[in-house]
């Protein structure tokens, strides 16, 4: 009963207070939100990677590979089997329909285990179909739209099928690929017979590799998803923010009814109990709205987050969200987490406070005060160890550490900064108005710290964020017109149409580029190795970091390769190593080329030296030069000579539009997080404005007694928000380039491979500084209309003594 | 400063209904004229003070401040009034506590234009806050904050003085010297004072006193 009476009186603080009340739920439940829409999003994906790998790699199970990447002859298989394994062969390898590039994964449907098969072919008519020529396709539903004009195989769907992959026969992958009697990979069941001949001795040269609980795309991607999760985590920062500092104030003004309680018999436990029980309702009502506007978040951000993918690292997640129960748990559970987090410190307060402690509600955050030595000294020693993460550190969990440690200290820093200035301002002037502008000012720091931190982080984000993806816009379009040098493209349909093609084009343009590549394992990586002729467009045009002397005479004599930029970081690479592309193909590096948004190594070797060790290769893509006066008239020809469809024929220009298209798809979803984290931090910033005009009236009252207008006060009220938005602004942009310079220089380099020159976008933050100013000018608005339209009774009410 | 006040009228709406706070007032004060505002709490004091003071607006009547009706003021002028011509002390100090007591005691001589260090540092000496000049009200005990009031109110040479009862939260002994100063420096400026209290002993130190009962003068 005294517990019920106890919370009834706490509970009628906020009955009394709906905007702090509305303060606190929308904070946590923002904080909720974003936390959990962008774990929602991590989850999603996962699990999408994870369906794929099972299918598609059969991860799940162990297998028996090259060591070089190289085929595995059939007898292998069949001698395994007539040993007694239970193995199952599988030869996969990239075909193209048309325009759409297909991974086809050829699999014996009798011995593959059945929970690693996309569709169960148990069924003897099922069956049947699967292995009978011409053959079945079995894609994902959007793979089926993408090519049920390209091919004539019949097609099956299934919805466990990743996007832009086909299950088929093993006898319909060799005729595709045209790679008879070759493997990839073979898979070794679970269950096997005691008393075998060991693997070893039967499969003499191949390695065993063990299940992993990873697959490839996961282990990709983890950079992305721990981008992700930073963001989430930051928005999640700044949404705690709000709560701290809206229960700490209202805890300081309950101070009298804590000391009416305790006066009146309420146990310090009996108190704390009621405000512990007070807390965990706000986190469940705030927890459910957080969850329920995180799985809109999540649907919203979802297609963003794919296309990412897709742009990135080619992994294909579905656009839609399905819904978990775990979500609404974990969603509860950092609400929880949240809640308490925010309140720990007001709660210890209340512990220690004595019973007659009185209420200080205008030096609520002033406590801040006393600990702001402290605050320094965790701010410069946060900022040392950042340093020293740059200096000794490396690992992408090292370069999130280099961030986070930055934030953090650069905003502990920014409420004693901003205190300094507004005492410099103070001394520096001298009109009664002015000096009492500067010192109200640093008055009010201490309540609007926490917000004005929340909008350092989220600017900071913004430039930081806003450098790195135009300075890679930047480079990558210029890299774009080295890359793409060729004014044509064109594709054709099948090998006897390619050797056509070739004897046409021979008279037709000034050159004929083959681009040619095959799968391979390089340093136990997956890899493409590109066969180039020897031709001017690339002495001229392609992008090298770092070359030998004679870089492409020793392409093209076939004694040197060059590496892409992601595989020299990666494996430490030095110009001049040896390579052992496959157990008979050693060749030096001897340069090292930009290879952006490639997830992959990749080798470049002469295209003679290629095609002598893969004499199956595929050549069916080329690259055209001709002038560019020319490129309509030869469009049209290939057109007419061969029927191609128009997609097998792309311009340069498409081509790079395609690209840039890609490009900023891409970067959606960093966009739409970095509005969201400032919406955020707007909305600590008018909470807070709004709190603390709550509180103001005693400071405003006197100064209007003294012949000071209302209107006036307004205006000033305005203009110290605008200076403190100013400073904080001022205070976010170095630390937002040391941010982009962090991203480019170390982020990057660990999670994509490659390391991009940073630029300056002065107009960018002329735009990010006119979003913030509005979003400050609209969270001072509604403060400032109630200040302006006070009546004067309530500006009295200060002034009467029978208050 | 010349002050009269006719049939001054005052009346608020409140939870049980309209409320009459004053009901026909009519008072002159003359110039240098100290006078005792007293009553019963609720009898329309604080009203009064605050309708003088250009902080609200009679329901009727005029408020006549050396020959103009200030009633009739807009809101900037009426805040022009405050800053130029009225001083005010109030029971709860209400000190800027951003400013340091220099800064404090100088506020209102600087928005009144009447900025004069010399007079501000004889006025803290005087009301013994001197050596207190650069802390801030929070360091300072009641006696010395209302001193500092009451020293930022003097700073400006107002013509008007008007005291809402500014010892009331003050002890007997600081009440007595709190007044005797402001009653001096209020002659030596040749300010009006009007002063509310509750305090029979104050009252009788005054020239005159005013006794409200219900809104009227009794």
């Amino acid at each position: 009963m005294t517990i019920w009476t106890v919370a009834a009186a706490l509970l009628s603080h906020w009955q009394r207070r709906p905007l702090q009340l509305g303060a606190v739920v929308l904070g946590l439940a923002l904080a909720t939100a974003l936390w959990s829409g962008v774990q929602a999003v991590n989850a999603e994906a996962r699990a999408s990677y994870a369906r794929a790998a099972a299918v598609l790699d059969q991860n799940g199970l162990a297998h028996l590979v090259s060591p070089h990447g190289r085929s595995i002859p059939q007898a292998v298989f069949v001698r395994l089997r007539r040993a007694g394994w239970n193995v199952s062969p599988v030869l996969e390898g990239e075909y193209r329909f048309g325009t759409a590039r297909l991974r086809v994964i050829g699999v014996e449907p009798l011995t593959m285990p059945a929970e690693t098969q996309a569709v169960d072919l148990r069924n003897a008519g099922e069956l049947l179909s699967f292995i009978s020529p011409p053959g079945t396709l079995i894609v994902s539903p959007e793979t089926a739209e993408k090519i049920r004009r390209q091919t004539d195989l019949a097609l099956r769907v299934s919805d466990r099928m990743p996007e832009g992959a086909a299950f088929v026969d093993i006898g319909l992958a060799e005729r595709l690929l045209r790679r008879e009697g070759e493997l990839t990979r073979i898979v070794i069941a679970e269950n096997q017979r005691p008393g075998l001949e060991p693997l070893g001795t039967l499969a003499p040269g191949l390695l065993a590799r063990e299940p992993s609980a990873q697959s490839n795309l996961e282990h990709l991607t983890e950079s992305f998803h721990l981008n992700l999760t930073a963001f989430g985590f930051l928005a999640f920062a700044v949404g705690l923010f709000i709560v701290y500092s809206t229960i700490g104030l209202a805890f300081e003004q309950r101070r009298p009814t804590f000391r009416t309680l305790r006066c009146l018999g309420v146990s310090l436990s009996a108190l704390a109990v009621s405000l512990l029980a007070e807390l965990f309702l706000f986190a469940l009502v705030a927890g459910a709205a957080g969850v329920i506007i995180g799985y809109l978040i999540a649907s919203l951000l979802l297609p963003g987050v794919a296309a990412t993918l897709e742009g990135l690292y080619g992994a294909s997640v579905p656009g839609t969200l399905s819904l978990r129960p775990e979500w609404w748990l974990s969603g509860f559970a950092i609400a929880v987490a949240g809640t308490l987090i925010s309140s720990i410190q007001s709660l210890l307060r209340l512990m220690r406070m004595p019973v007659l402690a009185a209420a200080q509600p205008q030096t609520w955050g002033r406590s801040s005060q006393t600990g702001r030595r402290f605050q320094v000294l965790a701010a410069a020693a946060l900022l040392g160890l950042s340093g020293a993460l740059i200096l000794w550190a490396d690992g992408l969990r090292a370069g999130f550490g280099v961030l986070g440690c930055l934030l953090l200290g650069a905003s502990l820093l920014l409420p004693p900064m901003l205190s300094g200035f507004l005492t410099l301002m103070q001394r520096l002037s001298s009109g009664a108005l002015v000096t009492w502008f500067w010192a109200d000012a640093r008055q009010q720091l201490p309540g609007l710290s926490l917000a004005l931190m929340a909008l350092l982080l989220a600017l900071a984000a913004n430039v930081g964020v806003g450098t790195m993806v135009s300075s890679f816009r930047l480079t990558f379009i210029g890299w774009l017109d080295q890359r793409l040098a060729a004014e044509l493209y064109v594709a054709a349909r099948n090998e006897p149409e390619a050797d056509r093609l070739r004897a046409w084009l021979a008279t037709k343009v000034e050159s004929v580029l083959p681009i040619v590549s095959v799968d391979a394992e390089i340093r136990g990586q997956p890899m493409q190795i590109f066969g180039v002729v020897d031709d001017p467009i690339y002495r001229e045009h392609w992008p090298l970091i770092v070359v030998m002397p004679d870089v492409w005479d020793r392409v093209a004599s076939g004694e040197g390769v060059l590496v892409n930029e992601q595989f020299w970081r990666r494996e430490r690479l030095r110009i001049g190593d040896q390579l052992d592309l496959a157990s008979d193909w050693k060749a030096t590096v001897v340069g090292v080329y930009s290879d952006y948004g490639n997830p992959k190594g990749q080798v470049i070797a002469g295209l003679n030296a290629l095609t002598s060790r893969h004499p199956q290769v595929s050549r069916l893509r080329y690259g055209l030069r001709v002038r560019p006066d020319q490129v309509a008239d030869l469009r049209s020809s290939l057109s007419d000579e061969f029927g191609l469809p128009p997609d097998n024929i792309v311009d340069q220009a498409a081509l790079k539009e395609q690209s840039r298209r890609i490009f900023d798809r891409t970067f959606l979803v960093t966009g739409a997080l970095n509005i969201f984290t400032l919406g955020v931090a707007a909305l600590a910033m008018f909470s807070s404005l709004l709190m603390l005009s709550e509180m103001r009236l005693p400071q405003l009252a006197p100064v209007w007694a003294m012949g000071v207008t209302r209107r006036d006060l307004a205006l000033l009220e305005i203009l110290r928000t605008l200076v403190l938005w100013l400073a904080t602004f001022a205070a976010a942009l170095p630390l937002g380039l040391v941010l982009a310079w962090v991203l480019l220089a170390v982020v990057n380099v660990e999670a994509f491979g490659w390391r991009l020159p940073m630029h300056i976008f002065p107009y960018e933050w002329v735009r990010l500084g006119l979003v913030a100013l509005a979003a400050a000018v609209v969270s001072v608005f509604i403060p400032l209309r109630r200040l302006a339209g006070l009546a004067p009774s309530e500006l009295l009410k200060v002034f009467a003594n029978e208050r | 400063m010349v002050i009269a006040l006719r049939n001054l009228c005052k009346s608020y709406e409140t939870a049980e209904g309209r409320l009459d706070v004053l009901r026909g007032i009519d008072l002159d004060l003359g110039a240098g004229d100290s006078v005792a505002l007293t009553g019963e709490s609720g009898s329309g004091k604080s009203t009064l003070l605050h309708l003088v003071a250009g902080l609200d607006r009679p329901d009727a009547g005029e408020i006549m401040i050396g020959g103009r009706d200030i009633s009739k003021l807009d809101d900037s002028g009426r805040a022009a009034y405050r800053r130029t011509e009225v001083g005010l002390v109030f029971q709860q100090f209400n000190l800027i506590p951003s400013l340091d007591v220099a800064a404090n005691i100088a506020f209102h001589a600087k928005l009144a234009g009447r900025h004069d260090p010399t007079w501000e540092n004889e006025l803290a000496e005087r009301l013994g806050v001197g050596t207190l000049l650069t802390r801030y009200p929070e360091q300072l005990s009641s006696g010395q904050q209302q001193r500092v009031a009451i020293g930022r109110t003097l700073a400006a040479r107002p013509g008007l003085v008007l005291a809402d009862e500014p010892t009331g939260n003050l002890d007997e002994a600081n009440a007595d010297a709190v007044l005797d100063l402001m009653l001096s420096l209020a002659k030596g400026t040749g300010s009006t004072l009007l002063m509310v209290t509750h305090s029979q002993k104050l009252a009788d130190r005054l020239d005159r006193q005013v006794h409200l009962r219900s809104g009227k003068i009794a």
